[in-house]
């Protein structure tokens, strides 16, 4: 399979070029915080609760929160229907998603409470483990979670020798490396980064340079987002 | 359209730097390397120190809040009491005015029951304990109870209890404001469901500024259809 051709992806973006992001912060009435996301073909929805009481009573800590992160993809979300239910797949994201959030997150403040992060994907199209990140860290923003900083995730990888920022569904599927990295943009500490296929140490470090400037515009639409929630509403 | 609302304070997220001077830094905000930077999701008011007011969040009770909570389980010696917080409170039988038997304790309060109730005591651990409010436990027997996320709270008191005297002026009821975003309303029926209303809608535009007027205005709106609709 062909990926680059003139420079341009099969989609015909720059190798350094994001799909088209869209944020709508509040978009679910009931929980504390939540989160919609669109992600070129990803669509993903991020629910907050909490801080609440914690249920089961065992898994409570007496000095902070605990963070629950349930990652989750619709039956219907990818071609081939998804068998419903956590997977092996799911469970690992739903781990690695929660340890790229939670160093943020001002724990201390809320003793014997946890704080529930539920992340469905509607629609997938490669990066939604990102999608899900950058959606649940604007949720938990929006149901007021004291926080370092927001965390913003995104994809680089390599297809025909390229390496390439935010890869869609042929890229990740048949390309040569996708590598997911989360990260506090202001601190530049990363919280989350995986590799799957293969790099250089070159390419590697050529990578996660482009996936820290995928991170930085990811961080400046999540920031606009949701100052953008009180300022619709005054321009009524 | 109506005239463009102006933001009086800036809307910050966590993250967003607020000053280079740590001495500045005061609720909402943290430090690092002498930087100030904002901890939550707020407007960032800046006067004297920088602190930045939540738009949403958990009510945590501090020490001498008074809140109205609702009994939701009476032990041995406790009422316990749903205080709109991730926290349940507790009331101890000892802090009733009169020497009571835990027997009699449903007697006074049922679950189900809302009253009024200051915190004594929050410690490490977050376990919150009450007591009747002014020595005197008062059970709200009549009126509604309304909820309201308790960030809006200072803008339903408003600048030096405007707004609250604007609906008590204007309507025929008696306002209670909890510190934990419940309102107790009692009065003339009609008026109750308008207060409901003028609460509703001070707590959705409560980031706007020129509230008190738009208020006014609903209020003596409001007030003509119910007369013309009698």
């Amino acid at each position: 399979m062909e990926f680059m051709k003139n420079g341009k992806r099969i989609d015909d973006r720059l190798p350094n070029e994001l799909r088209p992001i869209k944020f709508e912060v509040g978009a679910l009435e009931r929980a504390d915080g939540s989160c919609y996301v669109e992600h070129g073909g990803n669509k993903v929805i991020a629910a907050v609760y909490g801080p609440r009481a914690v249920h089961p009573r065992h898994l409570q800590e007496a000095n902070r929160a605990i963070i629950r992160y349930r990652y989750n993809m619709a039956s219907f979300s990818v071609e081939e229907r998804k068998r419903p239910g956590p997977d092996r797949r799911s469970v690992e994201i739903s781990k690695v998603s929660r340890e790229a959030i939670d160093p943020v997150i001002i724990k201390e403040f809320y003793p014997r409470s946890t704080i529930d992060i539920f992340v469905e994907i509607l629609q997938a199209d490669a990066g939604t483990r990102s999608a899900g990140i950058n959606a649940a860290s604007v949720a938990l923003a929006d149901a007021g979670v004291p926080m370092r900083g927001l965390i913003s995730s995104c994809a680089v990888g390599k297809v025909d020798e390229t390496v390439v920022l935010d890869l869609v569904k042929e890229e990740d599927n048949y390309g040569q490396a996708d590598m997911p990295i989360a990260m506090d943009v202001r601190t530049g500490e990363v919280t989350l980064l995986q590799m799957d296929g293969h790099l250089t140490l070159d390419e590697f470090e050529q990578a996660l340079e482009l996936g820290k400037i995928g991170c930085a515009s990811i961080a400046e639409m999540q920031r606009e987002a949701l100052i953008q929630k009180y300022r619709g509403e005054e321009n009524e | 359209m109506r005239k463009q609302e102006k933001v009086d304070k800036t809307i910050v997220v966590p993250g967003d730097l607020l000053s280079d001077d740590a001495a500045k830094a005061a609720e909402g905000t943290y430090t690092e390397n002498g930087k100030v930077y904002s901890l939550i999701y707020g407007l960032a008011d800046e006067r004297e120190k920088i602190r930045v007011i939540p738009l949403s969040g958990k009510y945590l009770p501090t020490i001498g809040d008074v809140v109205i909570g609702m009994v939701s389980d009476i032990s041995f010696s406790n009422w316990k009491v749903d205080i709109n917080s991730p926290y349940e409170a507790l009331m101890h039988i000892s802090e009733y005015p009169r020497r009571i038997e835990s027997s009699e304790m449903a007697k006074i309060m049922r679950v189900g029951d809302l009253a009024i109730f200051k915190v004594v005591d929050v410690d490490q651990s977050m376990k919150i304990e009450l007591a009747p409010r002014e020595g005197q436990l008062r059970v709200l027997q009549s009126g509604r109870v309304v909820e309201i996320s308790y960030t809006k709270v200072p803008r339903v008191i408003g600048r030096a209890g405007s707004m609250i005297s604007l609906l008590k002026d204007k309507l025929d009821v008696n306002i209670f404001v909890g510190k934990n975003g419940r309102i107790w309303i009692n009065g003339n029926a009609a008026d109750e469901e308008l207060a409901i209303k003028a609460i509703k809608r001070i707590e959705k535009e409560a980031h706007t500024s020129g509230l008190t007027d738009r208020i006014t205005k609903f209020l003596e709106e409001e007030k003509h259809g119910v007369y013309e609709k009698r």
